[in-house]
């Protein structure tokens, strides 16, 4: 199985080898999507976890045991309609319809509720004006 | 009794604030309402947009000079290259330079997050710059290296001189192959998963003056949210080539060089892009009116998508090995409705030129002229039209032997 989780860490936790261990005891495969954890302070991981049903489970229960919270990750896209220039090219490749063109004006716009946070605007947008918003807590 | 309006008696008008102006969109529905004559005895002058990618763009600056003086060799503003082989001071930033620290396609594809056109937008918003250069030095220009942070107000001249903009008509571009292809049209997606266009149709500059009747060396213009200058025609003009009755090129034809100060345009109609596995450009807003001389010259203002075509071409092995094939044309009305077919098969479209934008470029043009702000010119010359003979040329291969550096031995 594979998630993407957010670990929430304190200042003890940070001084572990904790991704060494998901890897050497429990064979996961694991992505960083994004971090921020510094010496003697707290912080957090934004991680892909990736293996079997039964190393998944017990990785993420050493993880719970040694204190660090897990939180399904929260993402979102974010569409500027500042740097948004109405080119349309992002809406051709939305499979949703949440990136939408009026045929009539041609103009783009965004409907949140319909994103499944894909990605493939983030890609083809030539002015960077779509980003994935990760939903991070003020760490605990 | 033919209408025949001269430059000077249309300017007139716009001076007594008695011209009428119309947008090439606009005009459609008046031709439609009372015919063509009517319609171009009342109309004066109609005014044409677009806003889209345009490679072959940069800008000359002059920095001034640094105490001591410098004869700048290699020049960097913000990590991007420009090109100072011109003398002292003098450089022009390309476009599409990317920056000197960017991992480019090593890790496919880049992302090209900052380039030149990004460069030109930040100058004209106003950021601080930062202004890197070195140099050999000289008895008269000791300095071997500059190191500061500028401004557009800081530098004595700067402005726009893209060699090739406003093409005339473009590719549609399909992906014939099996994998995703990261080009200058977008993302293509495998066994023609979409078709990328690239043009703002009926109100695109060169395609309501097909035959570059009244646009010529000369002609004032909307250019990126100031006031520009055709300089000459653009590179790759390319006016004798297959035309539909109306006169519009149904491949790529004309293209414009275009020139004006950077200091009085607006970063909004100059942005930068970064097109992935592809490398950085600049969307450059561009605006021309087009007098409405006679008749002759509202039939041509007066195109409608519907009229426009352009070529349906592979970008798999079509065009980067220029192996010709024959994949028809795709209709410009029917691109921007959201789905082309092509053999049969439904295809999503994916526009790469702001047409929202190009009808405001359009509709500011139109309020400058009624405003008084903005007169129509006369070209000083024509620029070459469908009955010139030029012949469109790649780079011969030949065996350098006997040539060292290009020089004769």
């Amino acid at each position: 199985m594979k998630n993407k989780l957010v670990c929430y860490f304190s200042t003890a936790q940070t001084e572990q080898p904790i991704i060494y261990r998901l890897v050497k005891n429990y064979d996961l495969i694991i992505n960083i999507l994004k971090a921020d954890i510094n010496p003697q302070k707290e912080g957090y991981l934004v991680v892909e976890l990736e293996g079997s049903k039964e190393n998944y489970e017990a990785g993420t229960r050493f993880l719970e045991s040694l204190g660090v919270v897990l939180e399904p990750l929260s993402e979102s896209i974010i569409w500027n309609e500042q740097i948004c220039i109405q080119c349309g090219a992002c809406a051709s490749f939305c499979p949703t319809e949440a990136l939408a063109i009026d045929r009539d004006t041609m103009e783009v716009s965004f409907h949140n509720e319909r994103c499944v946070v894909c990605g493939m605007c983030l890609e083809c947008c030539p002015t960077r004006a779509i980003i994935l918003h990760f939903e991070i807590k003020e760490a605990v | 009794m033919a209408v025949q309006k001269s430059y000077e008696e249309i300017n007139e008008k716009i001076k007594k604030g008695e011209a009428v102006v119309v947008t090439a969109e606009e005009v459609i529905g008046i031709v439609e309402e009372k015919g063509y004559e009517q319609a171009a005895r009342e109309i004066d002058v109609v005014t044409t947009g677009t806003f889209g990618p345009m490679c072959s763009s940069g800008a000359f600056i002059n920095f001034g000079h640094s105490n001591p003086r410098i004869k700048m060799k290699k020049v960097w503003l913000n990590g991007v290259e420009a090109y100072s082989g011109i003398a002292a001071v003098d450089a022009y930033i390309g476009a599409a330079q990317v920056a000197e620290n960017d991992p480019e396609n090593k890790v496919f594809p880049g992302r090209f997050v900052y380039g030149g056109g990004h460069v030109i937008h930040d100058l004209v918003a106003g950021k601080e710059i930062r202004l890197e250069a070195t140099a050999y030095g000289t008895d008269c220009y000791p300095n071997r290296k500059v190191d500061t942070v500028i401004t557009l107000d800081d530098v004595n001249d700067a402005f726009l001189f893209n060699p090739r903009n406003a093409y005339q008509n473009y590719n549609c571009a399909v992906n014939l192959g099996d994998r995703t292809l990261y080009t200058y049209m977008g993302i293509l997606k495998p066994r023609v998963g979409n078709a990328s266009y690239s043009t703002a149709g009926q109100l695109s500059p060169l395609l309501n003056d097909p035959h570059y009747r009244t646009i010529g060396i000369g002609t004032r213009i909307f250019l990126g949210g100031g006031v520009g200058y055709v300089a000459w025609n653009g590179t790759q003009h390319h006016p004798n080539v297959l035309r539909g009755d109306n006169g519009v090129p149904k491949v790529t034809a004309g293209t414009l060089s275009v020139i004006g100060d950077l200091k009085g345009m607006d970063p909004d109609w100059l942005v930068g892009l970064s097109y992935i596995g592809y490398g950085a450009t600049m969307a450059v807003g561009i605006g021309i009116p087009i007098p409405i001389l006679d008749e002759e010259m509202l039939h041509y203002t007066a195109v409608k998508d519907e009229d426009i075509y352009c070529p349906i071409v592979d970008y798999n092995e079509g065009y980067p090995y220029s192996k010709p094939m024959d994949l028809g044309f795709a209709n410009f009305k029917e691109l921007k409705s959201g789905r082309i077919t092509i053999n049969g098969k439904s295809v999503v479209t994916t526009p790469q030129s702001s047409y929202p934008r190009a009808r405001k470029i359009a509709e500011i043009l139109k309020q400058w002229i009624l405003q008084g702000k903005f007169e129509i010119t006369r070209p000083v010359a024509p620029i070459p039209s469908a009955e010139a003979d030029i012949v469109f040329k790649s780079i011969p291969e030949r065996t350098p032997n006997g040539l060292a550096n290009g020089r004769n031995k």
